[in-house]
């Protein structure tokens, strides 16, 4: 490229925006439908009952999830959330683990053994269709970072006291993916749940 | 590579980003740009760093590699005109009508033929609509941009942004609202947007069931009639809007359904705004008179909008559109037009400026002649506006101060790096974004528009009509977002007004390094004081109030002619989406 075409072609450009015109006459495939198995990392992780899982295979591929991230010497929130999402589990009865799946995955994976996660689980009366879940620590950090468990600020990021206590909602046929504060309403999470479980049907019914 | 395809490795994004900075250096060596060229056009800074203007979501380096760097394809900046899309006019003529509507509209929910809604309208008979719209929200193909392929965008006719409405006072609207996007048992074609919508009139005084409340979405292959009965608060000319925009506000997905273009501009005139430039206020009218909606967006490298589902705190794109176009160029005529800025987000704060990139030293002198949907009593003279995410500002701009062939730009020069909010630091002219430009090319023209002395009064603040006075705090806690310490719950009335009554509203911003622009919806408030401080002209009549860090916000408020439910939230849609709201209703 020489500078003349250089500046007739970038005008007064912003950086992204200028570089390497030639590539941007090259032709360019029009709009797949991506599928975006690499948002899920298909990592192996431990249920609370020490059974081998892979992430994406076995836990989020065609299904209706709900993901939050908890450990089990948390004092303060993960206690608070685990109760919060009993309720909701609860409120919405057997479709957990029939059309619904809950997973609490360990931010302390190093101190959280599928027997700790086990204890943590029998001691708040959690019903079927939720799994806790342990792995190598590096998998769960590329997991933590890939579903947005994180902060943008490195400091705060790493004090795990404060973690986000968010609770993604995914339906990963659909890509619909949206989050609630796990303190939310255990009404309010439960209708949301709902709503993505019976949307489809819903919408599909065209009164006439 | 596509992000959304490539198995995980750490560090391919950052390779990416790295090759593309070598691969620019080296072609701007071989295109022997002067050090002093390249600061001209925003490419070096004067420490001589190369401007770095990655598409950024606020989860940064530390999150996922595939998306969060993501730097969109390189697009030649000012190759393509403006769109500005020919109005839709429901103010006069015969094509409008709402007896050309089929079937007419009801009171109650027409379910039978298919209606979505569930409440009853409130004030349809006593302001029954003279002009009717069926519009139809569907999946389009759109260009952002010639060397970007043609993509799939959801749009309000198929268009993004979606139609502009001309409507005027005395004069109610109905708008038949067809949701004809895909079917929800559909993965959306880009992997983001759900297909229930609820379309917001922003900031319209409406009654609740016609004010596209988050809760209210209806799905694909029903109708919705939304009630616009275009009158002014309380009766009270003064209250009267002129500046309004509509997207879809559904619950959770508003940013993803803003972002794949559910937005369009809604125009309200009355005798003095009246859209003719020889008479009332004589503001530039017609051709002269353009909307300008800002959206900022990131590409992946396929060149297809790319939306980070899994961001909490905020998405910056590297893309600047202008009504759907990247980086647009406009031709005007050497005269005064008046341009009806509209930032969409979705996290974006924007300080605009014009910049004549041959003298970047000079300011540039424009008139603000509006705050959000109001006009202010008198234009303000100055050479920047600011305006965060849902906010509007209309501005004058005189083009026959420039020299024929003048090229103008207007640019961003608010420095943000993440959703937490902008930096406040302002970059030096030439070396922000330049969002689009304006090419005064066109030969003189006829101009009998004015920059008029006097405009709108503000309603006057009655502090004996005040019953009660509410705070609220905006905060943070584990990465959720809340209002005086709860998240959203659509059942859970936070505050119960009477409708006719007059509080007054304390908001706080405790959330400790982060801004919020938020909104409360139905009647603009009269902003009391800013920290204390009286409000500045251009910051007192708002339906936004901008919360800065650590700011606190007095404000009046008032709740006249209509009851229901109605929001109030963040629009940092982000923010918005992960509950940052909460609902209040007005009861008669």
């Amino acid at each position: 490229m020489n500078r003349r075409n250089f500046l007739t072609g970038l005008g007064a450009a912003t950086v992204a925006g200028a570089w390497a015109t030639s590539r941007a006459t090259e032709p360019r495939r029009s709009a797949p439908s991506p599928t975006v198995p690499s948002r899920f990392p298909n990592i192996v992780l431990r249920t609370q009952d020490d059974k081998a899982v892979r992430f994406y295979d076995d836990l989020i591929r065609d299904r209706i999830v709900v993901i939050n991230m908890i450990y089990t010497r948390c004092q303060g929130l993960c206690p608070a959330m685990t109760s919060n999402l009993l309720r909701v589990q609860h409120l919405l009865g057997d479709r957990v683990g029939r059309d619904v799946f809950f997973y609490s995955v360990s931010l302390k994976p190093e101190q959280d053994t599928p027997q700790a996660l086990k204890e943590f689980a029998t001691a708040h009366h959690v019903g079927p269709g939720w799994l806790f879940l342990t792995g190598k620590p590096e998998d769960i950090e590329l997991l933590r970072k890939k579903l947005g468990f994180t902060y943008d600020d490195p400091v705060e990021d790493a004090d795990k006291s404060n973690h986000v206590g968010m609770v993604r909602m995914g339906n990963e046929p659909y890509m619909r993916w949206a989050a609630c504060p796990g303190l939310s309403a255990p009404t309010w999470l439960a209708k949301d749940i709902l709503l993505e479980l019976d949307g489809p049907t819903r919408s599909a019914v065209k009164t006439s | 590579m596509n992000p959304r395809s490539t198995p995980p490795h750490p560090s391919k994004a950052r390779l990416k980003a790295i090759e593309d900075a070598a691969r620019n250096r080296r072609e701007l060596i071989a295109a022997q740009l002067s050090r002093r060229e390249m600061m001209k056009m925003g490419l070096l800074t004067a420490g001589g760093m190369l401007v770095a203007k990655a598409g950024l979501s606020a989860r940064a380096a530390s999150a996922d590699p595939g998306s969060s760097n993501l730097v969109s394809p390189p697009t030649t900046p000012f190759k393509v005109p403006l769109p500005v899309s020919t109005p839709i006019d429901l103010r006069t003529g015969s094509s409008h009508t709402v007896s050309l509507l089929s079937p007419a509209p009801t009171v109650a929910p027409n379910v039978a033929a298919g209606e979505g809604r569930q409440i009853p309208q409130q004030a349809l008979l006593a302001y029954p609509p003279e002009y009717a719209y069926e519009v139809h929200e569907r999946e389009a193909q759109h260009s952002f941009h010639p060397e970007l392929p043609v993509q799939t965008i959801w749009g309000f006719d198929g268009q993004c942004p979606g139609p502009t409405y001309l409507a005027s006072y005395g004069s109610p609207v109905l708008m038949r609202m067809h949701n004809d996007l895909p079917p929800l048992d559909q993965r959306p074609i880009g992997g983001f947007g759900r297909s229930e919508t609820s379309t917001h009139l922003h900031n319209g005084h409406t009654p609740s069931e016609s004010d596209g409340n988050p809760m209210d979405f209806f799905g694909p292959g029903k109708f919705y009639d939304q009630h616009y009965p275009n009158i002014a608060a309380g009766g009270d000319r003064r209250e009267r809007m002129s500046t309004l925009w509509y997207h879809d506000h559904r619950v959770g997905f508003t940013s993803q359904n803003v972002y794949k273009g559910l937005t369009g501009f809604y125009l309200l005139f009355d005798e003095d705004d009246c859209g003719d430039e020889t008479r009332g206020f004589r503001l530039p009218s017609g051709a002269f008179d353009v909307p300008l909606t800002l959206a900022d967006k990131v590409f992946d490298s396929d060149g297809n909008i790319y939306f980070d589902l899994f961001n909490l705190d905020g998405i910056l794109g590297d893309k600047f559109t202008v009504n759907g176009a990247i980086q647009p160029f406009f031709e005007v005529h050497p005269r005064k037009y008046r341009f009806r800025l509209l930032n969409t987000g979705p996290s974006r704060f924007d300080e605009l400026y014009l910049t004549d990139l041959d003298q970047p030293g000079t300011s540039i002198p424009l008139h603000q002649i509006s705050a959000d949907g109001n006009l202010l009593p008198t234009p303000l003279a100055g050479d920047h506006v600011r305006i965060s995410v849902a906010e509007r500002c209309d501005v004058l701009v005189d083009f026959s101060q420039f020299k024929p062939g003048a090229r103008i730009y207007l640019e961003n020069r608010l420095e943000q790096k993440n959703g937490r909010g902008p930096t406040g630091k302002i970059l030096p002219a030439g070396e922000g974004d330049l969002v689009m430009r304006f090419d005064v090319t066109l030969p003189r023209v006829e101009d009998a528009s004015l920059i008029p002395a006097k405009l709108r009064d503000f309603p006057d603040v009655n502090l004996a009509q005040v019953v009660n006075t509410r705070t609220w705090r905006f905060e943070r806690r584990n990465g959720a977002w809340t209002i005086n310490g709860k998240s959203f719950d659509p059942d859970e009335v936070r505050a119960s007004v009477k409708q006719g009554t007059a509080e007054i509203w304390i908001f706080q911003n405790n959330s400790g390094g982060w801004q919020h622009p938020v909104l409360v919806h139905f009647e603009e408030f009269l902003i009391l004081s800013r920290n204390g401080q009286p409000a500045a002209l251009n910051d007192h009549r708002k339906d936004m109030a901008r919360l800065e860090f650590n700011e606190e916000v007095k404000m009046f408020m008032r709740f006249r002619n209509f009851h229901g439910k109605y929001p109030m939230h963040c629009h940092n849609v982000v923010h918005e989406d992960h509950d940052m709201m909460l609902r209040w209703d007005i009861v008669a």
